[in-house]
């Protein structure tokens, strides 16, 4: 996302995706071009269902690798090390990714290692961890590297015994032929003086061999340290003469510290230092908000320290942003025409000629990520190099940004990544790496910066609010003839150029003008909202809103018709296609997340099969208790289908959920078991997002700071039973990310439910935990 | 300064009587093991056994535990072996991670006061624990398994 925005305020072309221009290896060309010597008998595996395609990989900044030098190392008693080069924040792509790589090289999982790639993407190429694009981007380059050890290591024990590559077969962990046999310890030093053999000489397993992949038989790498507190997150990090320090940051963003008064903060035992930092004015992309840090030698004192500043606050152009009006101000553009983004036949003549039209307007607060582990970074500024320590969802991205606060060279910091106590988008933002290096430099020692939860909450990168309107035109059989929605909310994009209050192509492109419905008529439109506080992403980003307007508006459209919401949903969809984005009047910029086009069309056949399934399996249509309900939504992000159906129960009032189905197709299912995991979490998040996730301001700052008003559902009322049901796809069906996709659909299913049980139609967010 | 028993042993805390318990283990005792999520007593990641009761460690102040004993993550077990990180991993309960450490040391007091609790009261016990991650489904099925064996 962060290397998207960037371009997209740099106005820079995405580069083409055309480094792999390989069409399909055919089996013929494959035996003709063995380059490396030894044929595919081999190894019972052909090149067969594995045709490489096209992903928006190496159009990200830096590329993909596949040299398996970068990836891989094996010990000589057998060790396996291989390099995880994304960051790990609960989704499992440091042991998914890894994973592919040693079953399609023949690793036996219990002699594998996984080290954590230090943020250098000139070595590892992208490691840009959101977009739910680890497994989409990195599953081909995976399995290559893999390979290409597996033949290394049947050249070198070919080569050793003397005998022709074709007599030699590589099992798990070991090397046979000829009546001899090698562990891949012994063959590692010559293997891997090998040549690595180009694409097209490689033969990959066939997915009948899989070991792991696609098992969901392997527990993620730190299932140990992270049960017996051995795992290190951020904080964790001690340094020898390390200082922590704690920041009070401006109330309203602009806002600079006009004057302190630190005596009460100095004395509190332990502060050592108070030292002012500047204020950054919008945008400011990852710029520290700026401030007063105080300084400790242990955390204890540092926010007692902070907690005793008397600050008094400048003004802020920013200081009147105050949700309530702001909100009213964006219902009241929505109901203006927007700009359009997207036409395709003549809206104005459908609603001109309607037989009756039928609108409502959805809103949605801002939200704050809130991951478990709030912002917290080391850094240590010594001989002019800096070395820092953190949970970054984007290390090389921060490695440039600290390098440029400080007026470094980028090969003079270092960014090593800790794991990720949830990172939900906010830790692609490095405004606390920046201060813990701005102020290790000051002060000439590691200093680590602590963010309190209250700093947390009330100095995000906000999930942008909005309010999104929908109109449709009806003809005399009630059959849809145009549509038209509105959608106006504040632009991520605010925060690195100059606010138009217009959204941009990567927002519009998430359930927005991608709007799956065989309508005739669309008009998809952008009503002007200007940002007052820092806008960022938030896992699933704009789909939120999006799915959250459209799938309750679809549901409403069927009561509103006396139908039933499947028919409805299933009828806007419409026919078996793949939409043709130039010919349905896309935007010429329509982003398909990054990906080309035609490697992941929008596919209305597996859209609506998994809103069928989902209905199927939550026993759609059957008669429910007084009380209780049933709601559906379905939901394409990330190149992914979701969907849900949700049960709820309403007791005493509040609303339970009892029960949902999740049905998912993301292709290939490379890790089924960590898929299930995302869509569980997906269920339990997006139901907070439905009943609590409200961020508001009052003259510039945000109200909420804790989790007794920015409340998580807890064990206490979530959606208790989760099935996920995963569509099977072979690997030929491009595998896509599971992170983000699993939220959209699950508010709107709940609220469809609500009204399935109680006839109450829920149309802002967060609706509260009672109806 | 107080003197603290500390997963079995003796120890002497430095720094004043009011310093949180939670960065007097963090930062003085080396434990991180035990997480800040909220400091408000609010999200459970703190969690640490007092006296063999579960306790969230950013409510007390080392002056509080003067004379008691803690345990942390780091001494719930000798080889992470309790029955509650044996259940975890066979759930394959965490995504992030970074609510475990507590989760499972609510979830070892919980049963140690009550071997064998019903659905009702795992849910109740365990809604102290906050997961942003959303692992509550694993979490109640291994404090489940952790008590029955099933
Ligand atoms: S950190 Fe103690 S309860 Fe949240
Ligand atoms: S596993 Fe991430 S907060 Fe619980």
């Amino acid at each position: 996302m962060l290397h998207m925005m960037e371009k997209a305020f740099l106005g820079s072309p995405v580069r083409e995706a055309a480094k792999l221009a390989f069409a399909n290896v055919s089996r013929r060309r494959f035996l003709q071009g063995s380059a490396a010597g030894f044929a595919v008998a081999a190894f019972a595996t052909t090149a067969e269902g594995f045709a490489r395609y096209k992903t928006g990989g190496d159009a990200m900044s830096n590329g993909l690798r596949y040299d398996p030098h970068i990836f891989v190392s094996i010990d000589a008693d057998g060790t396996v090390t291989i390099v995880a080069h994304r960051s790990e924040m609960g989704t499992g792509s440091r042991t998914s990714l890894p994973m592919v790589l040693a079953d399609e090289m023949g690793a036996d999982w219990g002699m594998v290692k996984i080290v954590q790639a230090e943020g250098d993407e000139e070595k590892y190429g992208n490691q840009d961890t959101d977009g739910s694009r680890s497994m989409r981007h990195h599953i081909q380059s995976m399995r290559q590297m893999g390979a290409s050890v597996r033949h290394m290591l049947a050249n070198a024990a070919a080569e050793m015994w003397g005998v022709d590559a074709s007599s030699v077969s590589v099992g798990v962990h070991e090397v046979t032929g000829g009546g001899r046999k090698a562990g891949f310890g012994e063959l590692a030093e010559a293997a891997m003086k090998q040549p690595v053999p180009e694409f097209e000489a490689l033969s990959f397993r066939d997915e009948s061999e899989f070991r792991y992949i696609g098992k969901g038989n392997i527990g993620i790498t730190d299932l140990h340290d992270i049960t017996t507190g051995k795992a290190v997150y951020g904080a964790d990090v001690m340094l020898p003469g390390m200082k922590v320090a704690a920041v009070a940051r401006p109330p309203v963003v602009g806002a600079e510290a006009k004057s302190y008064d630190a005596s009460a903060a100095m004395a509190v035992p332990g502060v050592e230092h108070v030292v002012p930092l500047p204020a950054s004015i919008m945008p400011a992309k990852f710029a520290p908000l700026g401030g007063v840090a105080v300084v400790a030698s242990n955390t204890d004192a540092a926010i007692k320290g902070r907690d005793a500043l008397e600050i008094q606050w400048g003004d802020s152009p920013h200081g009147g942003y105050t949700s309530e009006s702001y909100m009213e101000e964006m219902r009241a553009t929505a109901k203006q025409p927007g700009q359009v983004f997207r036409a395709e036949g003549d809206a104005a003549a459908a609603f001109a000629g309607a037989a009756k039209t039928f609108a409502q307007e959805y809103s949605q607060a801002h939200m704050a990520h809130a991951m478990m582990e709030p912002p917290v970074a080391v850094a240590s500024v010594a001989d002019g190099k800096c070395e820092i320590w953190a949970p970054v969802q984007s290390p090389f991205g921060a490695r440039g940004d600290v390098a440029a606060a400080l007026e470094m060279e980028v090969a003079d910091v270092r960014v090593n990544v800790t794991l990720l106590g949830g990172g939900f988008g906010r830790k692609s933002k490095c405004d606390f790496v920046i201060e813990a290096a701005m102020l290790s430099k000051k002060l000439g020692m590691p200093v680590k910066v602590q963010w309190t939860r209250e700093d947390d909450i009330r100095h995000s990168f906000y999930h942008t609010a909005s309010v999104e309107r929908i109109e449709v035109a009806l003809d005399g059989d009630n059959k849809v003839t145009g549509w038209r929605h509105n959608s106006v909310a504040p632009s991520i994009l605010s925060t690195f150029a100059p606010d138009s209050g217009h959204q941009f192509f990567i927002e519009s492109g998430m359930g927005h003008v991608d709007i799956p419905f065989e309508i005739p008529n669309l008009s998809v439109e952008n009503g002007k909202a200007m940002a007052h506080t820092r806008i960022g992403w938030f896992r699933s980003v704009s789909n939120i809103p999006r799915a959250w307007a459209v799938q309750s508006f679809a549901s409403e459209l069927a009561a509103e018709l006396g139908r039933d919401d499947l028919e409805v949903m299933l009828e806007l969809i419409g026919s078996d296609r793949k939409l043709d984005p130039p010919k349905q009047g896309f935007p010429e910029n329509f982003w398909d997340y990054g990906e080309v086009y035609d490697e992941y069309p929008i596919d209305t056949m597996r859209l609506k099969n998994v809103l069928r399934l989902a209905a199927e399996k939550g026993g759609w249509g059957k008669q429910m208790p007084a009380g209780e309900g049933l709601g559906l939504a379905v939901h394409r992000s990330f190149v992914t289908y979701v969907a849900t159906c949700a049960h709820v129960k309403i007791v005493d009032g509040k609303i339970t959920v009892p029960e949902m189905h999740m049905v998912v197709d993301c292709g290939f299912a490379a890790n089924p078991e960590r898929i299930r995991s995302q869509m569980e979490g997906s269920a339990v998040q997006g139901m907070t997002i439905a009943l609590y996730s409200g961020v508001t301001f009052e003259d510039g700052a945000a109200v909420q700071s804790n989790y007794h008003d920015y409340q998580m559902v807890r064990s206490d009322n979530f959606p208790e039973k989760v099935h996920t049901h995963i569509v099977p796809h072979p690997f030929s069906v491009h595998a896509s990310g599971v992170g983000e996709p699993g939220v959209p659909p699950v508010a709107p299913a709940i609220a469809n439910a609500i009204f399935h049980a109680t006839g109450k139609r829920i149309r802002d967010l967060p609706m509260g935990d009672t109806v | 300064m107080a003197s603290v028993t500390i997963n079995g042993e003796a120890r002497m805390l430095d720094g004043p009587d009011d310093t949180v318990l939670l960065w007097a283990l963090r930062d003085m005792a080396g434990l991180t093991g035990t997480k800040y999520g909220c400091g408000a007593g609010l999200c459970g990641a703190c969690t640490v056994h007092v006296d063999g009761k579960a306790e969230k460690s950013c409510m007390m102040t080392v002056g509080d535990v003067a004379g008691k004993a803690v345990t942390t993550i780091e001494g719930l077990s000798a080889d992470g072996d309790h029955p509650v990180q044996v259940a975890w991993r066979e759930m394959h309960v965490p995504q992030c991670g970074f609510c475990q450490t507590g989760q499972i040391m609510q979830a070892a007091s919980l049963l140690a006061e009550n071997p064998k609790p019903t659905d009702r009261e795992i849910l109740d016990g365990m809604a102290d624990n906050i997961c942003r991650c959303g692992c509550y489904e694993r979490i109640v099925s291994a404090v489940r398994l952790a008590s029955t064996g099933v």
